[in-house]
């Protein structure tokens, strides 16, 4: 702010309060030619008229107090041009200290979260509650509030992964996002080997689908989608290809989603959040979605342990 | 002089009147208007880009800002769940501004960047496919109506001529091609993932 707003602004605050006083005592004195109270202005309609008594004490008080309070005010808070007030204090400074008065007492506990393996912390009732918060309100609005996703939105709480599921393959998710790259091969195949392909897609996870279709589609997957989606559909965590020998699809896994899919391609994204959160937070948020898959986790290993 | 002149006198009240009032005025408002920090483009500021200014004119017809504050204030509540608060710089631009006086949905002043491009699309269309709990109306109209760019074009000359928003000439003779035939979808899109961008979001 310029010295002369700053000046302007002080100057005429102070000179309106003065003019306030001047005002209250110019009409509360009393002026030769008045007579003593009870008396009326001299207006009169149908009869009635008007006393022209002086205002109460106590409501004259109440001005009086009213220009002390302000004259205070403007003395300790800013409010006289660039005046920074006694106090020190701005809106600025205030949200400062609220920060920082927050961040002293829950920067001790992500500490300790943060110290602890994943696996170990999804186990911890108390990380859990602050990651279903933070879950709530940062992932929900995507992966929905059981994070089982939406058409567009990956579930991740079935333990099938895009991009992996190991504590940092999902820690790194979450920090730096991810930016699927699947084209589109609309130019590239006519219709007929689109709706091949697509076959021969739905029947990888264990779907019926005529005999011809699948020899023909076999043979473009081979061309175009084998590079990523691995020989046999696998996929590969490194370049988020889906899997797709499951019936677990995020865009959808009729002839016509599949078929969308193949020709326009999919750029699926998932904001980073390193710069929203913080590494702390994303650790107890890692630990929150690992343990949303949980119960799959444990039947696999289980399962593992059979074999 | 007594008072029962001014009392009698109504022509003289009227100015006392209209004196006393503007007291407020020029003291709160006249020097908002010659401030660099109200006046001056934060650093990063940059006027809307044609589809981006298409946007927001979809976005006050649609009445947006009835339910959307675009205004972070600066208490820890509002950082931590929107962002860093909003700067005088950072409206330059917006005329009229959205800031809103009520939030019925959440604020809009950082949500540039927080969620996908198909995100907004399929919220936009029907945000109970995304969250299940709102209570915002669908805009399905949004994916048909297309853009006309000479209006848009024509739109921003204006700004440029009587409101001073830098738009260079060349900007806006290409606007008009830019624009034109892209879905009212495609632009309101393209406005909310601009919107607070300038400023880092860290808080």
């Amino acid at each position: 702010m310029s010295a002369f707003w700053s000046w302007w602004i002080t100057l005429i605050a102070l000179a309106n309060i003065l003019a306030c006083v001047w005002l209250i005592r110019w009409t509360a004195r009393k002026r030769p030619d008045e007579k003593p109270s009870h008396e009326t202005t001299g207006h009169e309609w149908d009869g009635l008229t008007e006393l022209n008594n002086p205002m109460p004490r106590w409501w004259l008080w109440l001005f009086y107090i009213s220009i002390v309070f302000g004259l205070i005010y403007l003395l300790l808070y800013p409010g006289l041009g660039r005046y920074e007030g006694l106090l020190g204090w701005s809106q600025y400074s205030a949200w400062e200290e609220e920060v920082e008065s927050m961040e002293e007492r829950t920067a001790p506990l992500f500490a300790e979260f943060a110290e602890r393996p994943i696996p170990e912390l999804a186990r911890n009732d108390e990380a859990m509650q602050t990651g279903r918060r933070l879950f709530g309100n940062n992932c929900a609005v995507c992966h929905g509030a059981d994070g089982g996703g939406r058409t567009g939105f990956p579930n991740i709480a079935n333990n099938y992964w895009q991009w992996g599921g190991e504590p940092e393959e999902i820690y790194v998710s979450i920090l730096n996002g991810r930016q699927a790259m699947m084209p589109g091969f609309g130019g590239a195949m006519d219709d007929d080997a689109v709706e091949a392909t697509a076959a021969y897609v739905f029947h990888l996870s264990g779907r019926e689908v005529p005999e011809d279709l699948i020899s023909r589609g076999e043979e473009h997957f081979g061309n175009y989608c084998a590079a990523c989606h691995g020989p046999g559909g696998e996929g590969n965590k490194a370049l988020g290809a889906p899997n797709l020998t499951r019936d677990e699809w995020t865009y959808g896994g009729g002839m016509d989603s599949i078929m969308t899919t193949i020709r326009e391609g999919r750029q699926g994204r998932m904001p980073a959040q390193k710069d929203l959160l913080g590494e702390d937070r994303i650790h107890v948020l890692t630990a929150y979605v690992y343990s949303l898959s949980m119960d799959q986790r444990n039947e696999q290993d289980d399962e593992d342990d059979a074999e | 002089m007594d008072h029962s002149v001014i009392e009698k006198n109504i022509g003289l009240m009227a100015v006392l009147i209209a004196l006393v009032i503007s007291v407020a005025g020029l003291v709160q408002i006249v020097p908002l208007m010659f401030l660099s920090e109200t006046t001056e483009p934060l650093e990063g500021v940059e006027p809307y880009a044609p589809l981006e200014f298409a946007g927001r004119d979809i976005y006050v017809r649609e009445g947006c800002y009835n339910c959307h504050s675009q205004m972070i204030r600066p208490f820890r509540a509002e950082t931590e769940r929107y962002g860093h608060y909003s700067l005088a710089g950072e409206f330059v631009y917006d005329r009229p501004f959205q800031w809103g006086s009520k939030r019925t949905g959440p604020d809009l002043a950082r949500v540039g960047g927080l969620y996908t491009d198909l995100w907004h699309e399929i919220h936009l269309l029907n945000p109970r496919d995304v969250v299940p709990e709102s209570n915002m109306p669908a805009y399905p109209w949004l994916a048909d109506r297309t853009i006309n760019g000479e209006q848009i074009a024509g739109r921003m000359r204006a700004q440029q001529r009587w409101l001073n928003v830098p738009y260079s000439d060349e900007q806006i003779e290409s606007a008009a091609e830019e624009v034109d035939g892209k879905t009212e979808m495609e632009a309101i899109i393209a406005y909310l993932q601009a919107l607070g961008t300038a400023v880092e979001r860290n808080r």
